[in-house]
């Protein structure tokens, strides 16, 4: 089934400011990322799924149903974890994604319980019946991302969830998103203005930029297929170069790094070996795959 | 603290977030009339401070408390003296100030909190239609008001029913004079809720708010005083209609009658134009309600 499908898209605001332009794009459950920059149109994309505005043209399906005709239905169905701060101060936690969930459909009981268990989730314990004006930005976000989840939707629709967080903090977030869409069985919409963000936890890969769709791929067919190993030493840069060519092994020079594609767990080792074979001091040894960005790059300088 | 053999093996530092399985919800899901109740009962509970800090039941429960007292003080002195000080319309009209500033402590807290956190586009987002949320806090500032007058209302009835030397005859004129009293204080809920939340409902300052429903309510009393006062008898009999409090005092006047004057017409006279008072009510609530309506198809979209 798909998840999302979007037929020449587009939604002008007071027909002057284009927010979307003819965006035709259809995605799979899963993990989802949506990047682009600032004003490149997510949170317009976001709202029209969600039916809160309707676009002016094209058509849009979310889970099989149109959000322009029938938008109770897709919003029984969908999460939403908006970008801005939405949480009344004097409020605990758990009122408010209670009271959430009963506005969502869900009985007393069966809201009180899924409230715990939504920010029991998220990682929120005791907190939880503290009022939400004394939480650190983290905790917000948390309690922001289990008001989307108390209902238990089949999509998440999260727009910027790193915003504000430390990079602890952000690493939690997408975790917990990476989780949710892996183990919870919930497909999720990510969306990002850091594409090496949610690169890390993405299926699907959406990039628009004003408003135009750039590409839209499974990030498996975006990436290459073989990771990449990066060595950084202190000193004998060169020689280790040299020696890990010798070894037969197709070294990329970046900065002070060198890029070392990996074949298989044989390669730590080789490089392992080289190092200690010259005796340099390892900065550094660490996998990293190919960055998607990479692929943008020179699309984006048609853009500049 | 964390064991480090897990830490080892997670690939990025979860922290906090441990291992529980997450269940599906294979429950009922209620329909849109229920999350209607649902908002409408916890609308209701907000306006008198129920599930919030103490802070803000002082001034909800100072103004029952104060229109609980002078209903019991108005049953005792009746049942000291045998006969009523006051009909029960005519208590909903003295009480109409602590009215007005029950609408400006409860409207702004029914609505402009909401505006004020950004909480709508959380509420926007679940299938509950727009209008919904704009009518179920209505719904919820009317009954809170009625209840407000209705249960001291109730309080007096109570109060002249057992002292009545009448039996049970008693009991029924009584009941004769309470139920009008009720639908004027019904009157009194419906007018006040529809202007004063649609009032709080364009600002998410709770001050500008409050101040903003004490300003439409008081500052309109003196275009009426200034009204009734010309040399015009129709200008004077149709001054009631500028200001909220005196519309509704001019229909309990044309629809009550005795109940609420009492022979002497006092100050307040509208002539032959009741049926252009209770039009003018009707529209008041209809605008007041249409302008809620349309500012909630607007707001945080």
């Amino acid at each position: 089934m798909t998840l999302i499908a979007t037929q020449s898209l587009t939604k002008t605001y007071g027909g002057r400011v284009t927010a979307l332009a003819d965006l035709t794009v259809a995605v799979e459950p899963g993990i989802i990322g949506l990047v682009g920059a600032n004003g490149a149109g997510k949170s317009t994309l976001i709202k029209i799924l969600l039916g809160l505005i309707a676009p002016t043209s094209g058509q849009v399906s979310v889970l099989g149903i149109d959000p322009t005709a029938d938008p109770a239905a897709v919003r029984n169905r969908v999460g939403y974890m908006p970008e801005h701060d939405c949480l009344p101060p004097d409020l605990s936690a758990a009122e408010l994604v209670t009271h959430l969930g009963r506005m969502s459909g869900l009985p007393r009981t069966a809201a009180r319980e899924r409230a715990s268990e939504a920010l029991r989730h998220v990682g929120l314990y005791e907190e939880r019946y503290r009022p939400v004006g004394g939480y650190s930005t983290g905790m917000k976000q948390r309690v922001k991302l289990a008001q989307a989840l108390v209902h238990d939707p089949d999509l998440l629709l999260l727009d910027e969830p790193t915003n504000g967080l430390d990079p602890a903090g952000r690493d939690a977030m997408l975790a917990l998103v990476h989780r949710i869409g892996t183990e919870f069985g919930i497909s999720v919409l990510v969306c990002s203005h850091l594409l090496g963000e949610v690169e890390r936890i993405c299926d699907t890969l959406i990039a628009i930029d004003g408003g135009r769709l750039l590409r839209a791929d499974n990030i498996s067919a975006m990436t290459s297929a073989t990771d990449v190993l990066a060595v950084e030493v202190s000193e004998g840069t060169e020689e280790l170069a040299a020696r890990l060519a010798e070894l037969k092994l197709p070294v990329a020079r970046d900065g002070r790094l060198l890029l070392v594609p990996l074949a298989d767990d044989g390669t730590y080792d080789l490089i392992l070996g080289a190092v200690a074979e010259l005796d340099l001091p390892l900065h550094r040894l660490d996998q990293r795959r190919h960055r998607v960005a990479e692929l943008f790059a020179t699309r984006e300088l048609t853009h500049a | 603290m964390p064991e480090p053999s897990t830490a080892a093996v997670r690939p990025t530092p979860t922290g906090v977030i441990h291992d529980i399985g997450y269940q599906r919800y294979e429950g009922p899901r209620l329909g849109r009339r229920q999350v209607f109740g649902a908002l409408y009962l916890h609308g209701l509970r907000t306006a008198f401070g129920f599930g919030r800090s103490a802070k803000a039941k002082i001034f909800p429960w100072l103004v029952v408390g104060i229109v609980t007292l002078v209903a019991v003080a108005l049953a005792a002195v009746r049942s000291q003296i045998g006969e009523p000080v006051a009909t029960y319309a005519q208590f909903a009209d003295a009480m109409s100030w602590l009215v007005i500033f029950f609408v400006a402590v409860v409207a702004p807290e029914l609505v402009s909190r909401d505006l004020r956190s950004g909480v709508l586009p959380l509420y926007f987002s679940r299938p509950l239609p727009r209008a919904d949320y704009a009518l179920a806090k209505l719904l919820a500032l009317v009954t809170a008001l009625w209840l407000l007058l209705g249960g001291p209302q109730l309080l007096m009835f109570l109060g002249a029913a057992f002292t009545t030397k009448q039996g049970m005859r008693g009991v029924w004129n009584e009941l004769l004079d309470l139920l009008p009293g009720l639908l004027y204080a019904g009157l009194w809920a419906v007018v006040f809720a529809s202007v004063g939340l649609l009032v709080a409902s364009l600002t998410g300052k709770r001050a500008f708010a409050a101040g903003g429903v004490v300003a439409v309510f008081l500052m309109t009393t003196p275009i009426v005083g200034v009204l009734s006062i010309l040399p015009s008898r129709a200008a004077n009999e149709l001054a009631g209609l500028a200001s909220p409090s005196t519309l509704v005092q001019g229909v309990g006047i044309w629809s009550l009658g005795d109940l609420l004057v009492e022979g002497d017409p006092g100050e307040m006279m509208i002539g032959g134009f009741g049926p252009v008072y209770a039009l003018a009510a009707v529209l008041l609530v209809a605008g007041a309600t249409a302008l809620l309506l349309a500012r909630y198809r607007k707001v945080a979209s």
